[in-house]
């Protein structure tokens, strides 16, 4: 059980004029699970480095339960890393990589091998040592490498994309069993990974990382309900974004006027954002709500996507019931009811972000989690 | 026999045709490279049991054992010499490792200024004649006493025999993932036993073929010992090339099958890292 904290860790490669970590702050709360999350090369594997000791920080401190363990070897921090790749020894079998830890540690040989044992069953692989490595699958080989690092009773455990290098049915599995075992051990983990859903359903909490610094760190839950910035929100698969500005307790915006919800600061330019499947559709003249007309409506089993035009050349993107295919035609108007605590209202982009890395990751959010597009 | 029965056999009988071609061709090959390699040998081995052997004669007139008795006596000095050539030859190979494995992980892992420079250096002792290069050295050893000892020639030997080395590792090195070190570290391990543990399974093959083309290249060094050894230290080459021009063939003969064994031995232990192991000999590619 480790406390974590990174105080303004900055991380500067020779050579390049952006630094790779900028001035990042932290803290990991004793046996918790946490995601660094953010689109590939955004610092997040640099940041798993310099908490393993196999970089050094340009700027700034990391510390175990408080005391700082820069300049401490990293055979000597007790923070394992499971790399993306696994890195199984490949001239050792399984046994030998799983006992590898408590071989640095001069622990005797009867004593590794009931620990290796006692892994290999918690993996659930019992009976593998005499494997070698390249004998196994690569689910097997992501729970040695698991094993291995878990053998030594890590202060901090750190993976590096635990799931991306599985398929789909295996990465549940993976998933749950991470889950699992985390809980059980009670190990501080620290995990990376860039998909937004992994990190939602495995971490209690989520670092949100762009271009070096931290965006947002909360609960998986805080992401979708009130993301700080519109950036973020579009990460999370957030589409429906509406220029406008509260006046009173209304807000006025691009394709109509809604009650002001408490996000919005008076008298102040904002973006009224709400999730597709929050957005409801109702009769005509029900209040906070807009009228359109269907542009296109895609059925995915268990919902149905639409794509709805209203006023001003806008566009709002639903999330609905899957029944909604029977009924609705493209070109059919509707009714869409925006409910009052499902609004959020999100400042306007230039006082946050530079826009061009901005737009791009944009595309990946509304891409990756099956936006209305 | 239906038709389908023979057209079944038809094939099989086609590819043992083919196979017989193969197996014909093959052993031509091994032929034609083991004559190729051994027949000069055979007359050496044949002088070293010579008494007499006149010109037109296919074989000699009359056999003896005298050559090699000489060769074993204590007092020829020949099997002092190959204790030296070993010792020289083995000193140089060791020492080639240590410096070679360092150099090529970083020729090989890292890109640096000037790194085009300090590869055409390495490769410069191959191209550039020994004899130069040892002119300029002898002034050097001779003033730090290592002239006309055996320590300074192993480290002339160095000289041709690092650039090999450390092509060998760099290729092995481009080719090998630091990471499984920086995991051994994080499993716990100091940097001298990652390396131990878990590097150097990883590039013994590399060390071994460039360690045994080290040992070769020094084994066959002439001039520079010659120059540096200043006629003191006297290794297999220099002896072999004394009884040569004095017309000695028979202690030649006999004194080349001594020279011959370490290189073959090597190259027999060596095999199983010499075949189908492209990374440990991919830095050849560079010469």
């Amino acid at each position: 059980m480790t406390r974590l904290n990174l105080h303004k860790l900055t991380k500067r490669y020779r050579g390049k004029t952006e630094p790779a970590l900028d001035d990042l702050s932290l803290e990991v709360e004793s046996g918790s699970l946490t995601a660094l999350l953010g689109p590939s090369g955004c610092g997040k594997t640099t940041t798993m480095k310099l908490i393993a000791g196999l970089l050094e920080p340009t700027l700034g401190d990391i510390l175990f339960d408080g005391r700082s363990i820069l300049g401490v070897a990293p055979e000597r921090r007790g923070a394992v890393m499971v790399f993306q790749n696994y890195l199984l020894f490949p001239y050792m079998t399984v046994a030998e990589n799983v006992g590898f830890g408590l071989k640095m540690r001069r622990v005797d040989r009867a004593t590794i091998d009931r620990r290796v044992a006692e892994m290999l069953e918690l993996v659930r692989l019992p009976g593998l040592e005499d494997r070698r490595p390249k004998e196994l699958s690569g689910g097997q080989q992501q729970r040695v490498a698991l094993a291995r690092a878990l053998i030594v009773l890590p202060k901090l455990l750190l993976l590096d994309e635990p799931l991306s290098n599985l398929d789909a049915h295996l990465r549940f599995e993976m998933r749950d069993l991470i889950r699992d075992i985390q809980r059980q051990m009670g190990i501080t983990t620290v995990f990376v990974t860039h998909d937004q859903e992994e990190a939602v359903v495995l971490a209690d909490k989520v670092a949100l990382i762009f271009d070096g610094r931290l965006q947002q760190y909360d609960a998986p839950t805080a992401f979708y309900e009130t993301p700080v910035t519109r950036r973020i929100a579009a990460f999370f698969g957030g589409v429906n974004f509406f220029q406008g500005r509260r006046n009173r307790k209304q807000f006025d915006c691009a394709i109509g006027t809604f009650s002001a919800p408490r996000s919005a600061i008076a008298d102040q330019p904002g973006i009224l954002s709400i999730r597709p499947e929050d957005v409801r559709l109702a009769e005509a003249g029900a209040a906070n709500s807009v009228a359109g007309r269907i542009h296109s409506h895609v059925y995915v089993g268990t919902h149905t996507r639409l794509r709805v035009s209203v006023s001003g050349g806008h566009e709002v993107c639903v999330v609905t019931d899957a029944e909604v295919m029977k009924t609705h035609k493209p070109g059919d108007p509707v009714t869409l009811r925006f409910p009052e605590e499902k609004l959020w209202v999100l400042p306007p982009d230039a006082l946050v972000e530079p826009t061009a890395a901005h737009r791009e990751d944009t595309r990946f959010g509304v891409t990756k989690t099956k936006g209305c597009r | 026999m239906t038709a389908s029965n023979q057209s079944s056999r038809a094939a099989p009988a086609g590819g043992t045709r083919d196979g017989r071609r193969d197996v014909i061709v093959r052993w031509a090959v091994i032929s034609l490279l083991l004559t190729w390699l051994a027949l000069p040998i055979v007359p050496l081995l044949i002088w070293s049991f010579s008494f007499r052997w006149f010109f037109p004669d296919v074989l000699p007139a009359d056999y003896s054992l005298r050559a090699w008795q000489y060769v074993f006596s204590p007092t020829s000095g020949v099997l002092q010499s190959l204790r030296d050539t070993l010792l020289i030859s083995g000193g140089a190979t060791l020492l080639s490792v240590i410096i070679g494995v360092p150099a090529g992980r970083a020729l090989g892992q890292y890109v640096f200024r000037g790194k085009s420079i300090v590869e055409l250096l390495i490769l410069a002792p191959i191209i550039v004649p020994g004899i130069a290069v040892a002119l300029g050295i002898h002034v050097l050893f001779i003033r730090y006493g290592l002239a006309n000892t055996l320590f300074g020639v192993m480290l002339v030997h160095l000289i041709p025999t690092l650039p090999y080395m450390v092509l060998v590792m760099s290729g092995v090195f481009a080719n090998y993932d630091t990471s499984y070190e920086a995991q051994a570290r994080t499993l716990g391990a100091g940097p001298i036993r990652a390396f131990w543990y878990v590097t150097l399974p990883a590039i013994l093959p590399g060390i071994v073929v460039g360690g045994l083309f080290a040992f070769l290249v020094s084994w066959a060094q002439y001039i520079l010992t010659l120059l540096i050894g200043g006629g003191r230290v006297v290794t297999l080459p220099l002896l072999l090339f004394n009884f040569a021009t004095a017309g000695r063939n028979d202690i030649t003969g006999a004194i080349s099958m001594l020279y011959i064994i370490p290189g073959v031995v090597i190259l027999l232990l060596s095999a199983r890292y010499l075949t189908g192991n492209a990374s440990a000999v991919g830095g050849l590619g560079r010469l």
